[in-house]
């Protein structure tokens, strides 16, 4: 208790300043008791809110202002994290397009877009195989799994449980299954299935999809768990309704249960769209996004560039565009499809 | 319709899921049990794998890789769990996760509090930024992040703690608010009658009453925190800081790159702690997870 008032009080004034230019003009609660101080009440505001505001600002906020002021500026490759000279959008065009160096007159296509174009087509593949492929299959399995049967509450354990574990070792351990020596390439050899020339990871076409098969192990049980939660709301008397008026299970599903769990598909969707965008432990632990990039992602291009290259300038600005995409997407996902359930949410009067 | 339904569901999940009916007939229980064994195949079937894997030799494996141990090898697990620096990353790790935990807690219900449960100008205004700091990754202030921690100071440990609690404080407040919100106003009421102050409140009938929706917040932190790996990979670089256990792991595999056995054992080593916490705490993370979904 002690040690919280001095942590309070230590990062008053901070705060208080912030709390003052928010709201010249404090309110008395009318609910509350009216006779105590203004004064006593903001104190409280700032011993309350001040240490996570204080945190929130400084390690948060401030860090991402200084992302998007270094995107502008070129780094002096020397020294690592030194800003050198000002450049204006130079590293988002060289992003976007490429470009020619103006002193070298080199073109840098193949330097910088396209290893960045090809990173952002990766994100957008697994954006778009999330919804088409793991979507499908976690609704199937939790369909057929929203029933009693023997064991029901294990097998929920076990399929989430890929979720709780570290991207690393998750990661690791594909990467020793997987070995061109491995347990799986002799597995699949054994059934007739050859591996690729380079191995399942570092083919440059298979790459890719076993990268993606293993995310969608390690993520699969979040979007089931959270399908079979939502199916646990559906009143039971629907269902049965439903099927003394002659409905096949499949009608059930796709009439009563698959609708009434909207709401939680979208939600799962959102998370899923702006986790695959944001992307990076995973494919780091895999060789960096694969010696070719075949899996490489925004976020894995971003850190070898800031680490390895040692141009903070270029990385941020990568850092910025990915933010971009997260917000763009997060924007248009809740305006058009989540729009609804708000709408419903706030109908009630929340 | 689906709002109300959605309500019920934390009161109603158990009895209904007793009570759920056999749409669709007898044998298709068959169907469903199949579907189950086969998810259930595929997720701990390579888990268990790895593990067995632990428990050969190198020489085992490079001559049949998908057999079983012949003889049991001991000795891998034997010599992580009988060396130094296994504990001691699962340790740097526990701290850690353990003191990020009771910051987020900590700092995120006070935080919750007065934007739950107090009127003041400006509340709105400090509860949205808390929200746009959902779309504040980690990974996107890395760099700047990393020059901060170094002008700071703020090394080793506390490099790791500080800026997990400030980037988990979001969702811990987001979560936390209207669970404040909801404890009776006539409770409050009775309290201040009875002479204590709001922050008297606060100690004495807030955090008791608080404590479902503060494990939910801290079990997700913890996890967070536990499984972290891009920033202890930036913060450790060329600096004698605290490794971690995921950057222990993935240290052990750079090292011993041919010792294919070795990496299968600590790797398998590595996934236990989660693992335990994870049937220890299941059903609050899966609660916590459904809850911040469909809150």
């Amino acid at each position: 208790m002690t040690a919280l008032e001095a942590s309070g009080t230590g990062t008053g004034p901070a705060t208080d300043a912030k709390a003052s230019v928010a709201g010249s003009t404090p309110v008395t609660p009318a609910a509350y008791n009216p006779r105590r101080d203004r004064r006593r009440k903001w104190l409280e505001i700032v011993i309350f809110v001040g240490p996570a505001l204080l945190l929130f600002l400084v390690f948060v906020i401030f860090p991402m202002i200084m992302a998007a002021r270094y995107s502008l500026y070129k780094w002096d490759s020397r020294q690592p994290f030194e800003l050198a000279e000002f450049i204006g959008f130079d590293n988002y065009t060289r992003a976007l397009m490429g470009g020619t160096d103006p002193e070298t007159k080199e073109i840098f296509w193949k330097a910088y877009a396209q290893p960045f174009w090809n990173a952002v087509g990766n994100n957008a593949q697994i954006i778009a195989l999330s919804m088409l492929v793991q979507l499908p299959i976690a609704m199937i399995i939790a369909l057929v799994l929203n029933r009693k049967f023997p064991g029901r509450s294990s097998v929920r354990l076990i399929i989430f449980a890929p979720y709780v574990l570290s991207e690393v070792v998750a990661g690791l351990m594909w990467l020793m299954l997987l070995d061109p020596r491995g347990p799986v390439t002799e597995m699949l050899a054994a059934i007739g299935i050859s591996d690729p020339a380079g191995g399942w990871l570092e083919d440059p076409q298979a790459g890719f999809w076993t990268f993606f098969f293993i995310v969608s192990w390690k993520y699969i049980g979040l979007a089931i768990i959270l399908f079979l939660a939502g199916l646990s709301g559906v009143p039971p008397e629907l269902q049965e309704a439903a099927s003394i008026d002659g409905a096949s299970w499949w009608q059930v599903q796709w009439r009563i249960n698959i609708p009434l769990i909207g709401p939680t598909v979208r939600v799962w969707a959102f998370l899923s769209i702006i986790g695959s965008i944001q992307l990076f432990d995973m494919a780091w632990v895999l060789n960096k996004g694969g010696s070719t990039g075949q899996y490489s992602t925004i976020a894995t291009l971003m850190v070898d560039i800031g680490t390895q290259r040692n141009d903070g300038g270029y990385a941020s600005a990568l850092a910025i565009i990915m933010f971009i995409f997260s917000m763009v997407a997060a924007i248009t996902y809740m305006t058009i499809v989540m729009r609804r359930d708000n709408g419903a949410r706030a109908g009630k009067g929340a | 319709m689906a709002t109300a339904v959605k309500d019920d569901v934390k009161k109603r999940r158990s009895s209904q899921s007793r009570a759920r009916t056999r749409l669709g007939g007898d044998s298709s229980i068959y169907v469903t049990i199949f579907v189950a064994l086969i998810a259930v195949g595929l997720t701990l079937g390579p888990i268990l794998f790895l593990g067995l894997g632990g428990f050969r030799t190198n020489g085992q494996i490079a001559e049949d890789p998908t057999g079983l141990p012949n003889p049991w090898v001991w000795q891998n697990y034997w010599d992580i769990l009988t060396g130094s620096t296994f504990w001691e990353f699962t340790l740097n790790s526990a701290i850690i996760s353990i003191a990020t935990t009771a910051g987020v807690v900590l700092f995120g219900t006070m935080a919750a509090y007065p934007l739950a449960r107090y009127s003041f100008r400006g509340r709105e205004g400090v509860f949205l930024m808390f929200t746009a700091g959902l779309m504040f990754p980690l990974t996107v202030a890395i760099f700047p992040l990393f020059l901060l921690l170094q002008d700071l100071g703020l090394g080793g440990m506390w490099g790791l703690i500080i800026p997990q609690i400030a980037f988990a404080l979001p969702v811990t407040v987001i979560i936390m608010r209207p669970f404040l919100a909801a404890l009776p106003d006539e409770l409050e009421e009775a309290s201040f009658m009875d002479g204590l102050t709001r922050v008297g409140f606060f100690f004495r009938m807030v955090l008791p009453l608080a404590r479902p929706g503060m494990v939910t917040v801290g079990v997700l932190a913890f996890l967070g925190s536990w499984n972290a790996y891009l920033l202890p990979l930036v913060m450790l670089t060329g600096r004698d800081a605290p490794t971690t256990l995921p950057l222990g792991v993935t240290q052990f595999q750079g090292q011993n790159a041919a010792n294919f056995a070795g990496i299968m054992a600590y790797t398998f080593l590595a996934m236990i702690p989660a693992l335990v916490f994870f049937l220890m705490m299941e059903k609050r993370i899966v609660d916590g997870l459904s809850g911040a979904v469909k809150g």
